[in-house]
């Protein structure tokens, strides 16, 4: 019976925030007066725009250096080629594919530098990513503010401002517009699948599952449970931590190029930024916790975040009359759920930490009393 | 050479580099056609504006609660006083007084239960500040629409209810604290002496405090708190208290900003303003683990000096605007710095 509810107990805790999510769901989406076919539409796409995004933070977690902020390198690194090709008017999956290639080795580079950066912030990475992210959106509006076209040539004056220098605001990516999404046609009834993209995430998926198994997956582990213990064994730790960072800011570029040719323009100074806060929210929203992250965690994250997302503006016109407040709220709920997870996570520790120094000192007491 | 060596040791490069940056900054200027005075005037002006919201990282600092990237609850406590001493129609400084005093109680308890929360997930605090804050003004945009204000100064016109993005305080307390024995020198130099005193009194009584017996246990508690706990000083109580003074010191702030500036900003208005100030106070020198008033004065002189002169220089010398991302590059690269050095330090 104890044993029963101890367990219950420890599940609640551990799921208390996506617990939280479908209860506040379960209120508001009858109130939204949605129906069942927009919802379901409207997840499909959302779950097929920023599931690779949310992926690209898994990696970080299981070399335990938390969750990564500096994704947003990535999605910068992402933009980039975006807007080459787009400079380029190469058209469809080969213009993405394109801008794939064109943003790997920036994105490599940005990821390097993250990764060495955050070596010198051991035990505050999270910080400093978050951090670093903005101090490089610095650096990328410096570049395409005032770098692209007067010293990097862009061809096309579509893109530039109308001062002959410096990226627009807003660019229309019409020549990559969801030409991954309809590569492979696919609706059942009136709900359209974007099949291609859940081919490439699924492709994904397994790469992760088979990563976690390689030798460098294990040494990742090794590292995010005990840095000292890895090191000990003959792991070199620093160099591990910097590829998990480099690799989750490579994959970070093809979620943001992926969730891109979705959405089908491109906020050059702001999409990056929101990137970031929207897929970390995400993956805590499925549960995950900053040491520990599932892809089933991802998904279920992706899916109810999401339907907030969707559900909240309405729900708070329906309520209370004025669509601002659902609005507002939404936002309030992007960041209170981060806040929420990461001081459950921090509170946990610090109980496990005072647990441990209260077994250390009645041992001490114990030896003490022995003599 | 060996006290140069030794001088640049201690400042550490990137603060020589900005205050080198700044003085190049000032010679330029008169050469493109910017008046040093103006520009002068206007360094002033902003640095009264800013000085108390760059103290109140102090106290937090010095407990080892770390940078306080949760100083928009305490603004919001402040913005709280400021709206409600505007819906009173206090004028002068008695309206500046009544915003502070209506303010206190608001930062006293939101403090008290940031303090709490702290205590619970030391090591992690910057990050969960940082997301405290974020949540906080998201919540009071809510607030800020449905709270019962009715004053016709601060509502939407339209719809007779929600307080509007901006509240301009020139009818009310405008500069009311900095025109206290405030002097002209010339045309375009003027300074805002009361808002000076102010702060400085402030900056006073901080130092002071923190020579007191509680002052002293509060460093200890940051410095050392193994040293702390054997010693009988009650961690946790230190922490709160660093924490509660820090969001007061917040709260008065933003008070001092907006008579000054002459608008009261809701909304989204109080979103980024911790790191300008947590900028500012690394730029004078402070570490995440230590900081005292000369890096306070001196950080907020050259922060918001760079923040004053670069759009003018810069956009008269190349015709182009920069000092938005050179504003983001150094404040941010300066708390990266910090962030980065401090556990060189300790290692």
């Amino acid at each position: 019976m104890m044993d029963n509810w101890k367990k219950i107990k420890l599940f609640l805790l551990r799921n208390a925030v996506p617990i939280v999510f479908i209860l506040v769901s379960a209120v508001a989406i009858p109130l939204s007066q949605f129906s069942v076919d927009y919802l379901v539409q409207e997840l499909l796409v959302r779950l097929s725009r920023n599931s690779f995004l949310v992926l690209s933070l898994l990696v970080p977690i299981l070399a335990g250096m938390g969750l990564n902020f500096g994704m947003v390198l990535g999605a910068m690194a992402g933009q980039l080629g975006l807007i080459f090709v787009s400079d380029w008017n190469i058209v469809g999956v080969y213009g993405l594919f394109l801008a794939a290639l064109i943003a790997t080795p920036l994105a490599i580079f940005f990821g390097w530098i993250c990764g060495e950066v955050l070596n010198k912030a051991r035990g505050r990475e999270m910080v400093t990513s978050y951090i670093l992210g903005f101090f490089v959106n610095g650096v990328y509006q410096l570049a395409v503010l005032y770098g692209l076209g007067a010293v990097v040539p862009i061809r096309s004056a579509k893109l530039l401002l109308s001062r002959g220098y410096g990226i627009r605001n807003t660019l229309n990516l019409d020549n990559l517009r969801k030409c991954l999404d309809d590569y492979i046609p696919f609706s059942i009834g009136e709900i359209w699948i974007p099949l291609a993209t859940f081919a490439v995430i699924a492709v994904f998926c397994l790469f992760i599952i088979w990563f976690r198994r390689t030798k460098l997956g294990q040494d990742m582990r090794a590292t995010g449970q005990d840095m000292a213990v890895a090191e000990a064994s003959g792991i070199r730790v620093m160099r591990t931590r910097v590829l998990s960072i480099i690799i989750s800011t490579v994959l970070a570029s093809y979620g943001q190029i992926i969730f891109l040719q979705n959405v089908g323009t491109l906020n050059t100074y702001n999409s990056h930024e929101q990137a970031g806060v929207f897929a970390i929210a995400s993956l805590l929203v499925g549960g995950a916790s900053v040491t520990r992250a599932s892809i089933l965690n991802v998904f279920v994250g992706v899916i109810l975040f999401h339907l907030m997302f969707i559900v909240s503006p309405m729900a708070g016109k329906y309520l209370t009359g004025d669509a601002q407040i659902g609005e507002f709220f939404r936002v309030f709920v992007s960041y209170g759920i981060i806040s929420l997870a990461l001081v459950l996570h921090a509170w946990r520790r610090q109980a496990d930490r005072d647990a441990a120094r209260s077994v250390q000192r009645s041992a001490v007491a114990d030896k003490g009393a022995e003599k | 050479m060996e006290r140069i060596s030794k001088f640049v040791e201690r400042a550490g490069w990137p603060r020589i580099l900005i205050a080198l940056f700044l003085l190049s900054l000032f010679v330029i200027a008169p050469f493109v056609g910017v008046r040093l005075d103006s520009s002068i005037n206007d360094t002033l002006v902003r640095f009264g504006m800013n000085g108390v919201l760059v103290l109140a990282m102090v106290p937090m600092v010095q407990s080892g609660c770390g940078l306080n990237f949760g100083l928009p609850l305490g603004i919001i406590s402040g913005l709280i006083g400021a709206v409600t001493s505007v819906e009173l129609e206090v004028t002068g400084i008695v309206g500046v007084l009544t915003a502070i005093l209506i303010a206190t109680p608001f930062a006293l308890f939101l403090g008290w239960c940031y303090g709490c929360l702290l205590n619970r997930v030391k090591g992690s605090e910057m990050m969960i500040a940082t997301y405290v804050g974020f949540s906080s003004v998201a919540l009071m945009c809510i607030m800020w629409l449905v709270l019962p204000y009715s004053s016709p100064n601060m509502v939407w016109g339209y719809a007779g209810k929600g307080l509007r993005t901006t509240i301009s305080v020139e009818a009310f307390w405008q500069n009311a604290v900095s025109r206290i024995g405030a002097f002209r020198i010339n045309e375009f130099l003027a300074v805002p002496t009361g808002m000076f005193l102010v702060f400085l009194a402030l900056c006073l009584a901080m130092s002071l405090f923190m020579k007191t017996r509680t002052g002293t246990a509060m460093t200890i508690v940051g410095s050392n708190p193994d040293y702390a706990r054997a010693s009988g000083v009650n961690i946790n109580k230190m922490r709160t208290l660093s924490v509660v003074l820090s969001t007061w010191l917040g709260a008065v702030g933003i008070i001092m900003y907006e008579q000054s500036f002459g608008f009261i900003q809701l909304y989204m208005g109080p979103f980024y303003m911790a790191f300008p100030a947590v900028a500012a106070i690394l730029i004078g020198g402070a570490s995440v683990k230590k900081a005292g008033m000369i890096n306070v004065i001196v950080g907020t002189i050259l922060f918001q000096g760079i923040l004053t002169m670069t759009p003018s220089v810069i956009n008269n010398m190349i015709q182009t605007d920069m000092s938005e991302v050179i504003r983001i590059i150094v404040s941010n690269g300066m708390i990266l710095y910090a962030l980065t050095r401090a556990t060189k330090v300790r290692s």
